[in-house]
């Protein structure tokens, strides 16, 4: 059977699955029934300098679609409200018992060289394996100076990085914030600056809902809301793509990253190790259905690794970031149409419709008079809309037609800036 | 045993209890939770296959995605806008073969989008508030004529009122609703046909008569002269007979006021039902009285058909709910002779028959007889004689838009037949014949 055991910045951990810094490590407790369950590593809940930071009543707000109560998840919580020497003393006391987890421990103080000098030594003395500096909270510290204030000027990101490099020996992980731009930035900064690995990402801007009665966001707070940090499913595909943009830039290829970002199983897990993460981070998922879930993904990596007959992590992490790509380069010679299995089609019309109005009206919805629904391939330009809105599985497939060849965009005649032809 | 000097046929064979849950809702309401959930199965087919199969095209992909967005004002304006007895028919429609029969979700033996329970549960919440979703145009100062109130004369009643006629119903019994009222088994409606009728009449602008009869105390020529427009939805008010003797003994009645008597009756428990019970024919009647005297105690109720299961009006949903509810369905036989004693029916005589060369059947030379206390005849209603307009097939004559041979009568529903006599059809029917008859009064727009 594979072997999942992961060694990420000199971290050692029996499996790639942390629960991220959040809620669910904020305290000995939980930890441990997390580490009963199986669970690889933590990131303890963010510790600040005392005195501890105070939070408010209503924390999280949610995201439904269809039966799937939580398909994003906001919060507005601030980091750990408890005092700095009871979380050092559950965090030195945790990992003298769980001596094979992996023990990070989260921190955030003001963005000046003394606080971060004060802090370190107190975390290094609980025996933890590493730090991560969150420069990713939206909400609230960044009010403060802290959080996604820092993580926003890449220069910042880069002193204090430097900062914890000089004052600790503690391997150090830049979680990052993916309310920027271009996420390359803080991150080569973060390397710049000597950090040993970048995680990502921390959670987006949002307001969940609106409540229409109150007329005010949700979590509403006594009559008001304020902006939260949105995480879950809803957001994996962003954070997908800022982990890929990390893995593929040529001066970072190769670096360690973390990956976080709505991984609710192996096969979301498998998906950012495939764009180069060697160990990821997971929290709504189980603050949704509690530290179990982690018996599946350990399992499910390793039959799927078995299966594909990689014997150890490294055998596939960042085996997708060649296959990243400009659009530039896409393979214009490329062609496929969309195919209806009629024996499965149930005749909702659905691709029918999602054609005739929004795209290449490629879809028939009649034959000799009769309901019936059909591919014109002259008009079918292989977009794939059809498919992902049929409601069957494996009804609607995309089939290739092209002779063969490549062709892409720099060379092509519409392209005023084409190159020559070599 | 001593056998009673008569039938045994007795009230208060169940406690009050038992008799309360017997007749309660057959299929209680979705709450909102269940709703979104069934809601959420809904494909939103474009110009979806069971819209397609309701009599009255309510436009069905579209009252469900308003209930998922807790848009329920919309949902039941989609619902009755096309179907003004929209709750009832979500009750009693034979579903099973419109549209949840048509939904695509059956393929592969998945089960359809539960359509409709989702109509009863947007549509519910309008007659409990009272909130009402139409709105009559001003007074046309013409008036028409609605002979029935069932559901094909209230349908048309209310369209014609929505344009600002005045319309006066004319109703033989005591109550309005016609088979709603009368002839649909109790639990499928319970407490609820005379709230719908209420929330119809909201409208404004229609007087309902009861105990006017046609050909009794109501004359067709009166109606053609003092209204605009006549609207005949009679229904079906007479049933075919078996022609066989002793269908005069105590015991033996027609299946159809029975039920009538049932759902007319305040106390159950003071509702007779006989021991052992023979329904003769294989329609929804018959299923509903077989299974109502099940739940009413008897203790055999047996139906008898003379064809097979798929020539059954009864559903093939209808059949297998009899079935758990322990009547005895037996098909391919034919009732040669009721025979009784002293005037009392004992037994019923049948031969089994098989299917002839055209499909019909015939007799074989097997004979069986069953016992009965009770026997239910429902082979079918036709129409009372009515005098005037033209008739066809037994039933009366109607053009595309419903327009008798007589000039200004109208009629729809079971009278005049043709595709399938259930409630959404009656109802269609008199919303077209209303949109004729609104046309023919050539009211000006505004």
């Amino acid at each position: 059977m594979a072997d999942i055991s992961s060694n990420f910045i000199g971290v050692r951990s029996p499996n790639p699955f942390w629960l991220a810094s959040a809620p669910p490590t904020d305290k000995a407790y939980n930890v441990i029934r997390a580490f009963e369950a199986g669970w690889g590593g933590v990131v303890w809940k963010t510790l600040g300098l005392d005195p501890p930071v105070v939070n408010v009543s209503s924390r999280y707000g949610a995201v439904r679609l269809g039966e799937r109560r939580i398909a994003g998840l906001n919060n507005i919580e601030l980091i750990s409200d408890r005092p700095l020497q009871v979380n050092l003393d559950e965090i030195r006391r945790v990992k003298r018992d769980w001596p094979d987890r992996a023990m990070v421990v989260s921190l955030m103080v003001p963005c000046d060289e003394l606080s971060w000098k004060t802090i370190l030594p107190m975390v290094e003395d609980t025996g933890a394996d590493a730090v991560e500096l969150n420069f990713g909270c939206p909400h609230g510290m960044s009010e403060r100076g802290m959080g996604s204030a820092v993580g926003q000027v890449p220069e910042y990101v880069g002193m204090v990085a430097a900062w914890v490099k000089q004052h600790s020996k503690l391997p150090c992980i830049v979680k990052l914030t993916p309310n920027i731009t271009d996420i390359r930035h803080p991150a080569r900064a973060a390397f710049k600056g000597g950090a040993d690995a970048v995680s990502l990402i921390n959670t987006i801007n949002s307001i969940t809902t609106v409540d229409l009665d109150l007329m005010a966001p949700t979590p509403t707070v006594d009559g008001k809301g304020t902006h939260g940090g949105y995480c879950g499913p809803a957001v994996r595909p962003i954070a997908l793509n800022m982990v890929a943009e990390i893995a593929r830039d040529a001066g970072m290829r190769g670096k360690p990253i973390s990956g976080i970002g709505g991984i609710g199983n192996w096969r979301d897990a498998a998906e950012f190790m495939a764009l180069g993460c060697g160990t990821v981070q997971v929290c709504t998922a189980a603050m949704h259905y509690g530290f179990r879930i982690v018996d599946d993904m350990i399992d499910g990596l390793k039959n799927w690794m078995d299966s594909k007959g990689y014997r150890r992590l490294d055998d596939f992490v960042g085996k997708a970031v060649p296959n990243v790509t400009d659009w530039q380069f896409l393979n214009m010679a490329y062609d496929i149409k969309a195919r209806i299995d009629q024996d499965k089609c149930v005749q909702c019309g659905l691709c029918h419709i999602a054609c005739e109005d929004t795209s290449h009206q490629a879809i028939t919805k009649q034959k000799d008079g009769v309901r019936h629904f059909e591919v014109i391939d002259e008009e079918c330009v292989g977009c794939n809309l059809c498919m992902h809105v049929c409601p069957v599985d494996g009804c609607i497939t995309m089939e290739r037609v092209d002779a063969g060849g490549y062709r892409n965009w720099t060379t092509h005649p519409n392209n005023p800036m084409r190159k020559a032809e070599a | 045993m001593t056998r009673l000097a008569h039938a045994d046929i007795q009230a208060g064979r169940l406690s009050s209890e038992q008799l309360a849950q017997n007749f309660a809702d057959i299929a209680p309401p979705l709450d909102r939770q269940q709703a979104l959930l069934a809601a959420q199965r809904c494909f939103y087919c474009y110009e979806a296959p069971c819209t397609v199969a309701c009599p009255t095209g309510i436009d069905i992909p579209s009252f469900i995605k308003r209930i998922s967005s807790d848009n329920l004002k919309g949902a039941a304006t989609d619902i009755l806008s096309a179907n003004i007895l929209g709750g009832a028919c979500a009750r009693v429609c034979p579903t099973e073969i419109l549209c949840e029969g048509s939904c695509v979700r059956n393929k592969d033996d998945d089960k359809p989008v539960q359509i409709g329970a989702l109509q009863r549960y947007a549509t519910d919440w309008v007659y409990a508030s009272g909130t009402q979703l139409f709105e009559r145009a001003a007074a046309t100062g013409r008036r028409v004529a609605v002979v029935g109130a069932g559901p094909a004369g209230l349908a048309c009643a209310h369209a014609l009122a929505r344009h600002g006629h005045e319309i006066v119903i004319f109703e033989a019994l005591e109550r309005s609703g016609g088979l709603n009222e009368y002839g649909i088994a109790a639990y499928k409606v319970p407490g609820f046909v005379q709230a719908e009728i209420d929330w119809l009449l909201g409208i404004g602008g229609i007087r309902i008569e009861h105990g006017r009869e046609l050909g009794r105390n109501l004359a067709l020529v009166e109606l053609q002269r003092d209204f605009d427009a006549v609207f005949l939805g009679l229904g079906l008010g007479a049933v075919n007979a078996l022609g066989l003797p002793g269908e005069h003994l105590e015991g033996v009645r027609n299946a159809v006021d029975f039920i009538a008597e049932l759902r007319q009756c305040a106390d159950l428990s003071r509702m007779p039902v006989g021991r052992r019970v023979v329904v003769i024919g294989g329609g929804n009647t018959a299923i509903d009285a077989a299974i109502q005297s099940r739940r009413l105690g008897a203790e055999e109720v047996t139906m008898v058909y003379r064809r097979g299961p798929e020539t059954m009006g009864a559903t093939v949903v209808e059949q297998a709910f009899a079935r758990d509810e322990g009547v005895r369905i037996v098909h391919w036989a034919r009732p040669l002779a009721i025979n009784g004693e002293n005037g009392v029916v004992e037994e019923v005589q049948f031969a089994y028959t098989k299917p002839g060369p055209d499909g019909r059947p015939l007799d074989t030379r097997e004979v069986f007889t069953l016992a009965a206390d009770s026997v239910l005849k429902a082979i079918g209603q036709v129409l009372d004689p009515v005098e005037g307009p033209a008739l066809k097939g037994g039933r009366i004559a109607v053009d595309a838009e419903f327009r008798t041979s007589l000039p200004k009568v109208w009629a729809g529903g079971d009278c005049v037949g043709g595709k399938v006599d259930l409630t959404v059809q009656s109802v269609e029917d008199g919303k077209r014949a209303a949109a004729s008859i609104h046309s023919s009064l050539n009211v000006s727009a505004g």
